[in-house]
């Protein structure tokens, strides 16, 4: 029951430049809560991609709860997704943003109106946004937007939660705190979370392992204490070394 | 003198403006359409009423709503596919398709009826053949109704392209991770928030397909009570000294682009808040 990515390489079309990813593996158990650290163009934003299903690989492996993951369409991935800029659906409320998942499901899978309405209370009681449910994303901060599409992805149940730099748009203080809580939640819940950020600090605050990635490789692999004492490459030291002071 | 802000023009200049606007859309927009309803009043309006009941200027108003009927849906279901195909989709010729897009609004309509003319005439390549197989295009309604539908292409697409483009995959993707299909995720996420671009081209296309003169003269043959939509019934009667009559079919037509254009306003302001919202980030 672990997330294992083996070898995993993309070329977007039309580049004549270096791949996005060029052979990439790691290994993550079941629960752990992964970062992909690295610099803008590392390739990072594509591998996670990649296992949302909103991109496609072109060789390499991924096994996630032992099956081949690659070969199972975006939709019935239940990879829960959180994008960088929130995508939350501005034609619908709160409420309605987070029961999609549920409300699109085929009518034999779906909850009855009721238990959707719980759910959706459930949740919001979880990311601490009770009551504003009526509300549209444009009357809510980039905090609160980040959290209901964080509500949104929890929906479904995900078997993996995967998030793109989702405090990238939001002032330090907001983000240590929704940091936090992220982490927190995660604890809560065990859910394999794939992270993706820039933002070394960020990484080795709230994750268990740290994937340093540059110009479409792994770097380093380790837990966050490991790679901070000891950097692998010249590339991991400067990375690294250039954020803490 | 009074401090002024830097953006903040002379009192004159602001005055000149506003009245130089005012005056151009008095006098080139309101008095023609004043003119135009007032012609068709000058007898009365029982007299006006009359001259609508002729039986050959009700079959060209039920004929230009059947060709809106028939082109404006078209266009609209291509409108969508090719909006869709050039915001969300990277492929070879982008720009090329965008431009062919526009060019039923740089060619004139004249020359769009010749090209079916020359296409499906009787000297045309593939006349002689529709000829021996009894079907009729060039001055009957399917040649009315594709001479039509090439003049309005671009509304539907021209409105949604860069609409769409602004709105990026985002919210699509979020919805396929989130287990939706691409009907659902098209009816649910899509079309909501493209809706009012939409029904602005629409509405725009629609108005175009009733008022198209050029393109549908050329290919309707004229025959009256057949293939006379209203803007060529118009003609025809204005030539035939009927004034009042041609007036009182230009007033239909007038009050056509008006409704559409009192609907439309009726409907931004109705959902003033939800168009707000999806505009705003």
């Amino acid at each position: 029951m672990s997330l294992e990515i083996d070898s995993v390489t993309k070329r977007f079309r039309g580049s004549s430049g270096a791949a996005a990813l060029q052979g990439v593996s790691l290994t993550a158990p079941q629960g752990a809560f992964v970062a992909l650290l690295g610099p803008s163009g590392s390739g990072k934003t594509t591998l996670l991609r990649i296992l949302g299903g909103l991109d496609f690989a072109d060789s390499g492996t991924v096994r996630f709860a032992d099956v081949n993951w690659l070969a199972v369409p975006a939709r019935d991935r239940r990879a829960g997704f959180v994008f960088q800029h929130y995508a939350l659906f501005r034609h619908m409320t709160v409420a309605k943003n987070i029961a999609f998942g549920l409300e699109v499901r085929p009518r034999r899978d779906r909850p009855s109106k009721g238990d959707i309405a719980d759910r959706v209370r459930e949740l919001l009681a979880l990311v601490q946004l009770e009551g504003l449910g009526d509300r549209y994303p444009s009357q809510l901060s980039g905090g609160q937007r980040q959290r209901v599409a964080l509500a949104r992805a929890l929906a479904i149940e995900p078997r993996m939660l995967l998030l793109d730099e989702p405090f990238g748009a939001l002032d330090a203080k907001v983000r240590k705190d929704l940091r936090i809580w992220l982490r927190e939640l995660h604890n809560r819940m065990g859910i394999t979370t794939v992270f993706v950020t820039h933002d070394q600090e960020e990484a080795f605050a709230v994750a268990d392992l740290v994937a340093v990635m540059n110009a479409g490789r792994i770097e380093q692999y380790g837990q966050p204490d490991a790679v901070k004492r000891s950097p692998g490459t010249a590339f991991v030291q400067e990375f690294i070394g250039a954020g803490a002071t | 003198m009074r401090a002024r802000a830097a953006t903040e023009d002379h009192p004159l200049t602001r005055w000149a403006l506003v009245a130089l606007t005012i005056a151009f859309v008095i006098l080139f927009l309101l008095m023609p359409l004043i003119m135009v309803f007032s012609a068709a009043l000058e007898q009365g309006a029982s007299h006006a009423l009359d001259t609508l009941s002729d039986p050959d200027t009700l079959s060209s108003i039920w004929l230009t709503a059947v060709v809106a009927l028939i082109a404006v849906p078209l266009n609209t279901v291509f409108g969508v596919a090719a909006a869709w195909a050039v915001a969300k989709y990277d492929f070879r010729g982008k720009s090329v398709l965008t431009a062919l897009i526009d060019l039923p609004f740089s060619v004139s309509p004249v020359i769009a009826g010749l090209i079916y003319v020359l296409i499906f005439g009787l000297q045309g390549w593939i006349g002689p053949w529709l000829r021996e197989n009894d079907i009729k295009i060039i001055f009957a309604l399917p040649g009315i109704i594709l001479a039509t539908m090439f003049v309005t292409v671009p509304f539907v697409a021209r409105e949604l392209i860069p609409l769409m483009t602004d709105q990026g995959r985002d919210e699509e993707e979020a919805a396929i991770s989130l287990g939706a299909s691409g009907w659902k995720t098209f009816f649910r996420i899509t079309l909501p928030s493209i809706k009012w671009g939409l029904l602005y081209g629409v509405l725009l296309c629609n108005a175009r397909a009733m008022g198209e003169f050029g393109a549908v003269s050329v290919v309707s043959g004229h025959i009256r009570g057949q293939t006379n939509t209203m803007p060529l019934h118009v003609e025809v009667l204005y030539n035939d000294y009927q004034f009042v009559a041609a007036f009182a079919v230009a007033s239909v037509l007038a009050l056509l682009a008006l409704v559409t254009l009192t609907l439309k306003s009726f409907l931004e302001w109705r959902y003033a808040d939800e168009i707000a919202a999806v505009h705003r980030r």
